[in-house]
């Protein structure tokens, strides 16, 4: 076709209405379904983390700027547990989120990791069953627990040369373990989680997924 | 009549294999480099880019064909990209809505499919001078020939950074050199597979 002004103004005005318009059916048809999925994740999840329950309460938080979803579980009018939807921004590539489930008493019954995008086979590892990370704190009372890797004086095992990927997931369940003590009742505020304090330093660098961190992950 | 039907079959047949060996986007046009240097840290994940990116040129394809008349020369780019964008975001919303289990695998990878320039460069090169039959086998072709390759180069890296394939643990991950799964390494295997494809396949 001619590329006259009239003609090329009037197409591409066409194309991007008529593209909007097929764009915002789909999305009118998905999103119930999406939300849908999402929900049936969620609870996935959840059953992942927690023993067994019937009904879960959903409350938000925030820690560090991030938002904390925490959700307590009851079976039969009790609470049976917390679930802490966790999330760190000092991972390796992008964000980690992680789902953490404590009983009544703070003892971590296990971490389900829901998002990550760390190297496969090095900071990847930490989505494993049985993985050093999770073997650490599995089934320890938080509490008596320093949530923090071995390097930095804490009681969590590292994943074996992925010091960064192990410190951000150390961080995200300490921040949930902070959060978890406000929806038990132990304390009123979330309070910060150590760590997190660079959170702020690194946040120019934190943009890009291809920042130039020196050394082993 | 029969020798006409077998001629067009087997130029179609010459139209998806060049997709694969001649025109193989990934190692003779070297096109699309970003997401294949970002996505090939395991098999799995090359595999994956590759299928999604697929499914996008072949639709794409198949409008850009359709609508090419319609299109002024002068704004044919911008009218390609919107037509890909939306594509893209289209995929990706059924995906989450009706196979959420697969967009958990592959979400990460349908956003990066838009700034790859093989869907561009053939909607350009192809699409635009072609039938819709026609283009899209040449998404077929230039997509296969895109997922092997990025399969090709996610499993090499895979083995000798990790020591794994698909994900299945070969015993000795903790004696490969790191260097493969990281960033470096992608470049080091892209130019060794570049070199052994144009030396051995393409004639």
């Amino acid at each position: 076709m001619k590329s006259s002004l009239k003609n090329m103004v009037l197409v591409l005005f066409c194309i991007t209405l008529i593209s909007s318009a097929c764009v915002g059916l789909v999305n009118m048809i998905t999103v119930e379904p999406i939300a849908r999925a999402k929900e049936a994740a969620v609870k996935a999840a959840l059953a992942e983390v927690l023993p067994e329950f019937d009904a879960t309460e959903k409350s938000e938080h925030t820690a560090d700027e991030l938002l904390i979803v925490a959700y307590k579980a009851t079976k039969e009018g009790e609470v049976v547990g917390y679930a802490i939807e966790s999330a760190t921004k000092n991972g390796f590539s992008g964000l980690v989120r992680l789902m953490v489930g404590f009983d009544t008493k703070g003892t971590i019954l296990n971490v389900n990791v829901l998002e990550q995008a760390e190297t496969p086979g090095l900071g990847a590892k930490m989505t494993e069953e049985g993985n050093p990370l999770l073997a650490s704190i599995q089934g320890k009372e938080a509490p008596k627990t320093n949530l923090k890797v071995k390097k930095d004086g804490g009681d969590v095992d590292a994943l074996t040369a992925a010091t960064i990927s192990s410190r951000a997931y150390a961080e995200a369940v300490a921040r949930a373990y902070s959060v978890f003590k406000v929806v038990a009742g132990w304390e009123r505020e979330v309070q910060a989680t150590t760590g997190a304090s660079n959170t702020n330093g690194g946040e120019a660098s934190n943009h890009g997924n291809f920042e130039p961190k020196r050394g082993k992950e | 009549m029969a020798n006409k039907v077998t001629t067009f079959l087997k130029d179609k047949l010459l139209l998806v294999w060049r997709g694969v060996i001649k025109e193989n986007p990934t190692f003779v046009l070297v096109l699309g480099m970003c997401p294949t240097l970002g996505t090939t840290t395991s098999a799995e994940n090359g595999f994956g880019m590759g299928v999604a990116t697929m499914a996008v040129l072949i639709m794409s394809n198949m409008v850009i064909a359709l609508i090419k008349n319609l299109i002024p020369d002068k704004v044919r780019i911008p009218a390609f990209i919107v037509v890909i964008a939306s594509f893209v975001t289209v995929i990706q919303m059924l995906m989450q809505a009706f196979v959420p289990s697969l967009y958990a695998s592959l979400g990460v990878f349908i956003p990066l499919i838009v700034v790859n320039c093989i869907i561009l460069g053939r909607a350009e090169a192809f699409a635009s001078k072609n039938g819709v039959f026609d283009s899209a086998l040449d998404g077929v072709g230039i997509g296969l020939g895109f997922t092997l390759s990025l399969t090709v180069i996610g499993a090499v890296r895979e083995v000798l950074g990790s020591g794994a394939i698909f994900g299945y643990d070969l015993g000795c991950g903790d004696y490969m050199p790191l260097v493969f799964v990281l960033a470096p390494g992608a470049f080091l295997v892209l130019g060794f597979l570049m070199v052994l494809f144009n030396k051995f396949l393409k004639k």
